[in-house]
């Protein structure tokens, strides 16, 4: 369909029946998501298989073909839905997909082996809304992500799009949509939480001009990609929010930062945002309203510091991203000493709902301070692996145990870590505690950008420590001492304690640290890179005194302090171990016990993943008096020195 | 450098600067283009930018010093880049990297001598689910296990 510029709300109204009549909503449609992780998965070679065997079987016309973005249940990807029943597909390969088509377009019945198979009763559910992980959900958000093909304006308009966007224009003035937006109860989703409104309303009224409006895409936090997602799989969506933003601040331009590890996000809203300014989206005289804006996309070069506003900003502006002092605030002095609104790319997304379905519908979402929905990227050590949006206020045991469907390997649940680097653990005693911007905080963690990491018994709590003060430091911009020296001076000594040479007064050390670093440092990543350590010293503390006294680790992670043996007693002398060994530290000789040389082990662990099952005979030890009990039994057992 | 080596690189980083625009403000962009046409920022290349956008070469140096994605040194043939997000830290990324070590030789990085490979740590590439996660050359390996390394690299001969 040719589209010309839309130049009223009327046209708009008259293109989107246009759009859907020439569509028949009981065709059927393969929906196949297409985000970074299906598309590891080897999504583009199912694509690939469908479109070839759809012409085959002569089903062209008669089935329709989307690629999505992502469908948020990455560990079963890549994932097919079809419409208009709700057939779910998982983890479906290229070879799969003829025998896919002919069962259910032709025989019209169900593909069962590529069904959701329940892992506790082994039950197979056909219909995607009736599977755990997505039934618990509430997706208000991201849930245009499955319908629509990112590449397509025409998708979006169909299942409503840009109707905020003719409302807020023509309906609205601006203070009245602040006022919506402040009485949503919408905050920032990108981690403090500060509420939406205010922030719009502070930089509307500052004075300045031109203003500048900001997406934040930088994303950083290891473990949490739902920006990446919306902004691949959905990026009209946030450039509709950004543009209602600007129009309700007054700006005249806006950004888009992407930070550099998502190539797919920038290829996506840079096409979205010329879809959008082709059609009048964007661009002067905005659907005939008058109101001019325009957008550039700016790609990151790497550096986890620029999530931090005034980082960002400076990177804009062509320079390093390193953060200044504020207040002034960028709603004050922002890009180029102007006013600038930042957002996060989820509180944009939100903002098109809130105007479309009014502050009332949002706000009767979630919790007392915290409304709405919030998108968590659900992953570590859980079954299903995953996007999950769920409302305010959840608890975190619905959402790792229903929606996450528990922990693998039947391994026992630690903590949930949330918040990314500058959040916390949460401890299993907390797992009934609903989850919002306030109950997080009140337990030493935080919202943070909703990365929620699940770790098993099999998680060391001082070497987690030690990755996230590792990753701070290596990410501190290295402008202000506090976090510079500070962060590194943690970090040396959470090592020493995992290489098993801590000393007696380390915690009150790291804790000491903590409190200067805390205080004393310029930026939110100074100030709040203690926390990681905090927290764990608060609930596991128990795990940095095994490893300082008993040089031991509890959960067996620390190579320093762990060891590898065979028992000769079970050891079958299949040779499996010895041939695997990558630095060639076990003898042995065929249907003989081996034995592994402890002056050669590297601490690897391959023999342990590589025995195999009926024998089970690689035991791994930690502590010293652990270690010398086994030697002394398993040397005494087999009669052999070790 | 040989100065046909180096006009040619002059040359090139025009073409690049004109695709982009020559304001001080689109330095990173400018130089993001440069690290992907060349795998790295020779110091000519540095040079002329400095000229182009009239940005000091002490602030070219500093940008292109800051940020991870930009090299001052050629980078390797292939390019292997090992997520240690946190997610990928506790399946275990730490051993799989430790094996890649072992395997090339290299450090993050480090290229080695014969340019066939250079190691890149990462913070999370976002597929969570697939981790640990090593992405060679754009291809994703993804639930790795140590045990499988050689196998994978010995594909990028």
């Amino acid at each position: 369909m040719e589209i010309q510029k839309i130049k009223s709300p009327g046209e708009l109204e008259e293109l989107r029946k246009k759009i859907i009549s020439a569509r028949d909503s009981l065709k059927p449609c393969i929906t196949l998501c297409s985000g970074t992780a299906c598309n590891a998965a080897r999504s583009a070679l199912v694509a690939e298989a469908i479109s070839k065997e759809l012409e085959k079987q002569g089903l062209k016309e008669k089935v329709d073909f989307r690629r999505t973005g992502c469908h948020g249940f990455c560990e079963k990807g890549p994932v097919i839905v079809i419409f208009p029943e709700g057939i779910c597909y998982l983890k479906v390969k290229p070879d799969d997909v003829p025998e896919m088509i002919r069962t259910t377009f032709v025989e019209k019945k169900i593909l069962k082996r590529l069904l959701y198979k329940d892992p506790v009763t082994g039950e197979q559910i056909v219909h995607e809304a009736d599977i755990p992980f997505y039934k618990y959900q509430k997706r208000l958000v991201f849930g245009l992500n499955t319908k629509i093909d990112p590449l397509s304006i025409e998708d979006y308009i169909a299942v409503g799009g840009y109707m905020a966007l003719s409302k807020a224009l023509f309906k609205m003035k601006p203070e009245e949509i602040i006022e919506e937006v402040k009485r949503s109860g919408l905050r920032g989703r990108g981690g403090a939480g500060f509420p939406t409104g205010r922030k719009w309303e502070a930089t509307r009224k500052a004075e300045g001009n031109p203003k500048y409006v900001v997406v934040n895409c930088d994303e950083g936090d290891p473990g949490a990609y739902m920006d990446r997602s919306l902004m691949e799989g959905n990026p009209f969506q946030v450039l509709e929010g950004l543009v209602i933003g600007a129009f309700s601040i007054g700006a005249r331009y806006g950004y888009i930062y992407v930070r550099e590890e998502y190539p797919l996000a920038v290829d996506n809203v840079t096409h979205a945002i010329s879809e959008a300014s082709r059609l009048g989206f964007l661009g002067e005289n905005i659907l005939g309203s008058g109101f001019d804006f325009d957008v550039h996309v700016h790609r990151g070069a790497g550096a986890f510091v620029c999530g931090e506003e005034t980082a960002l900003l400076r990177c804009l502006e062509g320079k390093a991203g390193e953060p200044v002092p504020r207040p002034p605030y960028p709603s004050v002095r922002g890009l180029w000493g102007k006013p600038t609104n930042i957002n996060n790319v989820e509180t944009w997304a939100n903002v098109p709902l809130i105007i479309r379905d009014g502050a009332e519908s949002f706000a009767s979402i979630g919790t007392d301070n915290s409304k709405g929905t919030k998108i968590f990227s659900l992953v570590g050590k859980v079954n299903n692996t995953g996007l999950v949006e769920v409302p305010m206020g959840i608890t975190l045991r619905d959402v790792v145990f229903k929606i996450g469907g528990g922990i693998p390997k039947g391994k026992k649940f630690k903590a949930v870590q949330t918040g990314g680097p500058s959040g916390g653990c949460i401890p299993e005693r907390y797992l009934d505690m609903p989850v919002d911007f306030e109950e997080l905080g009140s337990v030493g963690s935080m919202m943070g950008s909703g990365g929620m990491i699940v770790l098993d018994e099999e998680t060391c709590m001082v070497d987690f420590a030690r990755y996230f003060l590792s990753f701070l430091s290596d990410e501190s911009c290295g402008k202000c001492t506090p976090c510079r020296e500070g962060v590194g001076q943690m970090l040396g000594i959470l090592t020493r304690i995992t290489m098993g040479k801590g000393r007696e007064d380390d915690i009150e050390k790291l804790e000491e640290l903590a409190r200067v670093v805390a205080t004393a440092s310029l930026c939110a990543l100074g100030r709040t890179a203690p926390n990681p350590v905090l927290s764990t010293l608060q609930y596991f503390r128990d795990e940095y005194t095994a490893h300082i006294k008993e040089k031991r680790c509890p959960a067996g992670v620390c190579k320093s302090l762990i060891a590898f043996y065979i028992d000769p007693a079970k050891c079958g002398g299949c040779m499996l171990c010895v041939k695997k060994c990558p630095a060639g530290a076990i003898i042995g000789e065929r249907k003989k016990a081996h034995r592994i040389v402890q002056e050669k082990c590297t601490k690897c662990g391959t023999c342990l993943d590589v025995c195999p099952e009926k024998f089970g005979a690689v035991i791994k030890v930690s502590g010293k008096r652990e270690i010398e009990d086994i030697i002394s039994g398993v040397s005494k057992e087999a009669g052999v020195n070790i | 450098m040989e100065t046909g080596k180096s006009d040619k690189i002059i040359e090139e980083t025009d073409k690049l600067i004109n695709s982009i625009g020559n304001e001080p403000d689109k330095l990173i962009q400018v130089l993001l283009r440069i690290q992907k046409e060349f795998h790295w920022l020779p110091p000519d290349s540095l040079r002329r930018v400095s000229e182009r956008l009239g940005v000091p070469f002490s602030r070219v140096r500093h940008v292109a010093t800051f940020f991870k994605a930009f090299s001052l040194v050629p980078r390797g043939k292939h390019e292997i880049r090992v997520c240690v997000g946190t997610a990928c830290h506790v399946r275990g990324a730490q051993r799989v990297l430790d094996a890649i070590c072992d395997c090339t030789g290299i450090a993050p990085g480090e290229t080695d001598k014969d340019l066939k490979f250079s190691l890149e740590t990462v913070n999370c590439l976002g597929c969570c689910a697939l981790g640990p996660v090593v992405v060679v050359d754009g291809e994703y390996h993804g639930n790795l296990v140590q045990s499988q390394v050689e196998k994978v690299l010995k594909k990028y001969e």
